[in-house]
């Protein structure tokens, strides 16, 4: 059994294992368990492709290059972190009466089916499967938006279902006319056409640019919904403001990456059979446009999820925009961006989850004096939006501005509208911030029980790679900013 | 080139895939449930047919199952399913009010223009007896979209959302003979999931708002939020630095 096996199957297994005893005191350290066991198997198995350089499963199934299988860790290490804190918080919120037995069996089945599905769409060669897996991820998590059972709680999943289903149909679509294009160049009859490496080694020059170019807007329009990127974004805020919120740290923190992740895939395909740079300017526009829209909402949340639901949408809109750059600098940006994005987010979700607890509502002007109540939320809280407003100690710092470098390299006028961009997302995140932390807390606010372990590991890291980026790491990325991007950003 | 060079079989595609764009104009227009879901039933009927005519006009064997798929899913499965959900919610007789059907139907129209001009530039590629009906295809697709942003009741769209579908289904079947087995297998599973939680979701949806109609949901728009600084120079609330 190979490491990538093990990596699939145990939140597969765990999934069906945690549907007959999920609603169990014990099911929360199953929960755990399985995310130690699909991390540590996916580790070894980054560290063998490290090694080796990529891997092809005998039945040409899956793949795994240095793209993806960074983010399989990614997905894995967050998956697990998440795990660790829903287990006190979804207690917490049995004890409140919000989640019945029944709804806590579902919730803990569907969170590692849910990592099934994206650690499936990550590691597969075929792009067909690639779009099973997306749709499943949103079937997985549909029900557990609207867990709560509240009227809002209903309307965000409908929405998200809806149009999710849409924008995902649309990506079928393109697939379609992307196994057109190449069944009329490879034939008829064989069943390996829409293997991302056959695809890939076939794509320079012989693959029609007419029918890609169409099969891109298709795959653009459908992908970018899942990623959020304006003006498919509607979805986004209430799905991960009114679910529990470990779904809102990993929708936010991975189901975004995996649904990019698929686009940049498709935009290696299409920039090497069309030999202009269209991919690259489209995704530029949209990420453009994500991230000022979303930086310019932000100022007028009510509710601290949606807040940083809007905040999520900005990143996502950044890092496209980088991969739509293109070139080595900017790619390597991205990537790093993903990463500290995924990290920095997860943690401030698991961070305002206690905090929504502590203070028992997601108002934001009804959450006060954080740091006096229980200073490590408030501290947790504080940093946090600290590392996402891109401050420089931390990682996310080191990426924007790399970002920055380069697209003041290429586009030089664009620089502009990033910086007035950063700007006006700073001052939409601090003008809530401060008022939640500080401030005077309200008669009668007690401490609860928190795991604060989760978001220390996060910001850790995140502080670490605003350092200095371990030269493994870094190499690493510079082996998928090659593959991405054809040449080495060092 | 003109209908009537082509054999027996290939006026019979296009014959039948006509019909099914006609399907989506009538769901298009279809006010009432009972009729909508029928009809419904009728396009993935006849897009089943079109599959087994082009599986034996092309010698695909793997086409059988991709038709049976469709005759399943989209016949059987999700018609009875719909069906009965409508009987158990007693909404069999309701009828939905269209805002604009005179209009609808011309953007219908307009989108199947649009669908022939897109496929002009891709069906030069295909040599294949069926490219008339790429156009269909995408026109089906699109049409099953234009149903969905029009109406307000969710069963209708979700038969939108089943009738785009449909359309990419039969467009992997008449451009090149269908997806792989496996890919089809997996769409389908998808479909089949996606139909058991609308159910799910009509259940919750008539709990929450008791109808389903979605044309009321308002809660979370951003339209509807007030601006935080007014509402916090309208109301001092305690414990508030500022």
């Amino acid at each position: 059994m190979t490491l990538l096996e093990v990596t699939l199957l145990v939140p597969l297994l765990g999934g069906v294992l945690l549907a007959i005893v999920g609603h169990r005191p014990v099911a929360g350290w199953i929960n755990v368990a399985v995310g130690v066991v699909t991390f540590g198997a996916a580790l070894a198995m980054a560290l063998e492709v490290f090694a080796d350089g990529p891997q092809l499963s005998p039945s040409r199934m899956f793949y795994i290059d240095a793209f993806n299988v960074y983010l399989v860790v990614l997905t894995a290490f967050v998956g697990l972190t998440t795990s660790i804190f829903s287990r006190p918080y979804m207690r917490h919120e049995v004890e409140r009466g919000r989640v019945t037995d029944r709804r806590l069996r579902l919730y803990h089945s569907m969170y590692q089916c849910f990592l099934f599905s994206m650690l499936l769409a990550l590691s597969t060669n075929n792009l067909g499967v690639l779009w099973v897996a997306m749709e499943l991820a949103t079937l997985t998590t549909v029900l557990l938006v609207s867990l709560y059972r509240t009227p809002e709680a209903i309307e965000a999943a409908w929405k998200y279902f809806i149009l999710c289903g849409v924008g995902i149909a649309q990506a079928l679509f393109g697939t379609v006319l992307i196994y057109f294009a190449a069944e009329s160049k490879l034939g008829a009859g064989r069943d390996d056409t829409l293997l991302w490496t056959v695809l890939h080694d076939m794509a320079g020059g012989s693959l029609d640019p007419a029918v890609i170019t169409l099969a891109f807007v298709f795959l653009l329009v459908g992908y970018g919904t899942k990623v959020g990127l304006v003006p498919l974004h509607n979805w986004l805020p209430d799905a991960h403001s009114e679910g529990p919120t470990p779904m809102s740290a990993v929708l936010s923190g991975l189901l975004l990456n995996v649904a990019l992740y698929a686009l940049v895939r498709v935009k290696m395909l299409v920039d090497a059979s069309l030999h202009t740079n269209l991919a690259g300017q489209l995704m530029m526009g949209f990420g453009l446009l994500s991230f000022t829209v979303a930086g310019l909402f932000l100022h007028r949340q009510h509710d601290v999820k949606r807040m940083f639901s809007y905040s999520s949408i900005e990143h996502m809109g950044l890092i496209t925009f980088g991969f739509g750059v293109g070139g080595p600098l900017a790619t390597f940006g991205a990537l790093l961006h993903m990463t500290v994005h995924s990290l920095t987010k997860s943690a401030i979700f698991v961070t305002v989850g206690h905090a929504c607890q502590l203070a028992g509502t997601q108002r934001i002007d009804q959450i006060r004096g954080l740091i006096r109540t229980q200073p490590a939320i408030g501290w947790g809280l504080l940093l946090g939006t600290v590392a996402i407003a891109g401050f420089p100690p931390f990682g996310v710092f080191i990426s924007e501005f790399l970002l920055l470098m380069a697209t003041m390299k290429s586009w030089p006028w664009l620089t502009i509208p990033l910086l007035a961009g950063f700007g006006v997302a700073f001052a939409g995140l601090f003008r809530h911030m401060q008022r939640m932390v500080f401030g005077e807390p309200p008669p009668g606010q007690k401490p609860v029980e928190a795991n604060m372990l989760p978001v220390v590991v996060h910001l850790a890291l995140v502080l670490w790679l605003g350092l200095a980026i371990p030269g493994f790491l870094s190499r690493w990325f510079e082996q998928a900013t090659i593959l991405i991007s054809g040449a080495s950003p060092l | 080139m003109g209908i009537a060079s082509l054999d027996l079989y290939s006026q019979a595609i296009v014959l039948f895939a006509a019909l099914a764009l006609f399907t989506s104009f009538i769901m298009l227009a279809q006010a009432r449930m009972m009729p909508l879901i029928f009809t419904f039933a009728w396009q993935g009927l006849l897009l089943a047919v079109v599959t087994v005519l082009v599986a034996l006009v092309s010698n695909h064997p793997h086409l059988y199952i991709s038709a049976a798929l469709t005759f399943a899913l989209k016949v059987v499965v999700i018609p009875w399913l719909l069906y009965r959900l409508s009987v158990r919610l007693g909404m069999q007789y309701d009828a939905e009010a269209i805002a604009h059907p005179t209009l609808l139907l011309l953007g219908g129209v307009a989108l199947v223009i649009f669908s022939y001009h897109v496929a002009q530039s891709i069906v030069h590629l295909s040599g294949l007896a069926t490219r008339n009906t790429i156009a269909v295809s995408i026109a089906i697709e699109l049409l099953g979209m234009l149903l969905m942003c029009a109406r307000k009741s969710a069963v209708a769209q979700v038969i939108g959302f089943m009738s785009m579908e449909s359309g990419i289904f039969f467009a992997a079947v008449v451009s090149t003979y269908g997806m792989p087995l496996i890919v089809e297998l997996g769409v389908a599973f998808d479909i089949l999931v996606a139909s058991i939680l609308f159910g799910v979701f009509f259940f919750h949806l008539r709990d929450s708002f008791g109808s389903l109609d979605v044309g009321q949901f308002n809660r979370l728009s951003e339209a509807n939020q007030s601006m935080p600084l007014r509402e916090a120079a309208g109301e001092p609330s305690a414990g508030d630095p500022a």
